[in-house]
């Protein structure tokens, strides 16, 4: 008969301890790795935003503009927007009129007599996260990118204000910042989805305009409204693939 | 060493010291995280997300005011959220007592949506301020949390005054709505769920239009049995403002 290997208690303490520091290395990983799945922690590749805008809902008051300036410190002056919001007046013949005094912020006053208008709409504009972004491609160092979730987003520390991107923005939905002098744009308020918040505009937005959600979702607002709505995007011909859908928009959106 | 050209060694020299001088260069201008995720800097992305809110959302609100929640689900502000009227209140919901949201009570607070325009979507209810109790606050008749009024509005121009006004400078101003169309009571109290019925059939117009109608001399007729074949009166007219300047 074989002899049983011994091991004496010492021997088996010291190398028992020698252990300690691995085994609980080990034991708290898949704790930490716990915790961050219960506290959700965020995870940009999955998600996948995109926004919904119906025409027939929005009234016009520019909450969703004002908004948008105080929760990301947008300079109050005209012309700096990301975004505003449109009035489209559609006459018997002849091109849409289209104005946005201060992005609608203080309202659309009325134009006076006008005999020819067949119809009248507000448009809210903004960026329209391109899947395809022409802003992204013209940056020369790579200061503006699709993050993993679908969102253009700016390095501000990293643009060197060149203003290429907002030459190629078809939808005029970025501006040079008067101070920091880097280009600006809508990032669908990136620090608040990130925290399970709603973008600015789409919070404050009476009607219910505005719908926001992910792509990826079966059963949400944002799919209700690409369901049972004629949708379009805007500009659909120069292949951005926007990720800002219009309900209710006829061609002479632009 | 002899069969190495002289000539190549100062290149040799001059590649490995560019060579060096392009590893060194991209090693301190090239930023830490640029390229992890893409042509961009990967840090730039947790840069943006930690910006502070300024916009608390309405779950915020709800956790401590859930009464007036509760008051505000009974009524046409369900879908709005707080700040849409209180303004940005992060600050509040950080510290209650040190910041106070903003508390509106003049009228410039309410039109804004409710003031005439007529680009909004008819069904909205609009007012024209001035001649909607002039230098009265809204708050003295409506409760903005559940801003029904204490008697519906009976006139349709409460809520569709884009159509009315159309209508009130057309050939049609002295028909009443309810000329074509049925309005049940409750349409008055719940716009959205109980609507007001269209016309179904030529007929409705054809009380004032028809040849054999009972109606004053003036308003012109059609022969109801063979004017616009099979098309309903409404696929060419539009009733509101039927062909008023033509």
């Amino acid at each position: 008969m074989k002899e049983r290997p011994t091991m004496h208690r010492r021997e088996f303490l010291r190398n028992f301890s020698r252990k300690i520091p691995t085994v609980l290395t080990l034991a708290t990983i898949p704790i930490h790795k716990l915790a961050a799945a219960v506290e959700g922690e965020y995870k940009a590749s999955d998600h996948a935003y995109a926004m919904g805008v119906d025409i027939h809902k929005c009234i016009g008051c520019g909450k969703c503009a004002d908004a948008c300036k105080t929760e990301n410190k947008v300079p109050r002056e005209p012309h700096f927007f990301r975004t505003w919001v449109e009035r489209y007046v559609v006459p018997d013949e002849g091109p849409a009129r289209v104005d946005s005094p201060n992005g609608g912020i203080n309202g659309f006053p009325e134009q006076g007599e006008q005999n020819d208008v067949l119809r009248q709409f507000f448009v809210p504009k903004l960026c329209n996260h391109c899947q395809n972004a022409p802003c992204v491609q013209v940056c020369p160092v790579g200061a503006t990118f699709t993050s993993e979730d679908g969102v253009v987003l700016v390095d501000d520390t990293y643009c060197v204000g060149c203003r290429y991107c907002i030459q190629a923005c078809p939808y005029g939905a970025r501006y040079l910042h008067p101070t920091k002098h880097v280009a600006d744009k809508c990032t669908f308020c990136y620090h608040r989805i990130t925290d399970g918040l709603l973008p600015a505009c789409v919070e404050v937005c009476p009607n219910q305009a505005r719908v926001f959600g992910e792509l990826g979702q079966r059963s949400s607002p944002l799919r209700r409204l690409l369901r049972f709505n004629d949708i379009i995007v805007l500009k659909p011909g120069l292949n951005t693939e926007p990720k800002v859908f219009y309900a209710g928009a006829d061609g002479e959106v632009r | 060493m002899s069969r190495i050209p002289q000539q190549v060694i100062p290149l040799v020299v001059i590649f490995t010291l560019a060579l060096a001088a392009l590893i060194v260069g991209r090693q301190l201008l090239v930023p830490e995280s640029f390229g992890d995720l893409g042509h961009y800097r990967a840090d730039a992305v947790g840069e943006v997300a930690a910006l502070d809110i300024s916009y608390a959302g309405a779950q915020a609100c709800l956790d401590c005011h859930e009464d007036i929640y509760d008051t505000k689900q009974e009524g046409h502000h369900q879908g709005l959220s707080c700040e849409t009227c209180h303004g940005p209140a992060a600050n509040h919901a950080e510290a209650p007592d040190e910041f106070l949201p903003l508390v509106p009570r003049g009228r410039d607070y309410c039109t804004p949506c409710h003031g005439y325009n007529p680009a909004r979507p008819s069904g909205f209810p609009q007012i024209i301020e001035e001649n909607h109790n002039p230098g009265e606050s809204c708050l003295t008749c409506h409760n903005s949390h559940n801003p029904a009024t204490p008697e519906s509005p009976q006139e349709c121009a409460a809520c569709h005054r884009p159509i009315v006004n159309q209508k009130l400078v057309s050939h049609h101003t002295n028909v009443e709505c309810t000329t074509c169309h049925t309005v049940p009571d409750e349409h008055m109290s719940n716009p959205r769920l109980v609507r007001a019925k269209r016309p179904t059939e030529p007929e409705t117009c054809g009380q004032c239009h028809s040849r054999s109608a009972n109606s004053s001399k003036n308003i012109p007729r059609i022969d109801m049995q063979t004017h616009g074949n099979r098309y309903n009166c409404w696929d060419c007219h539009y009733p509101h403002s039927p062909e008023a300047n033509r």
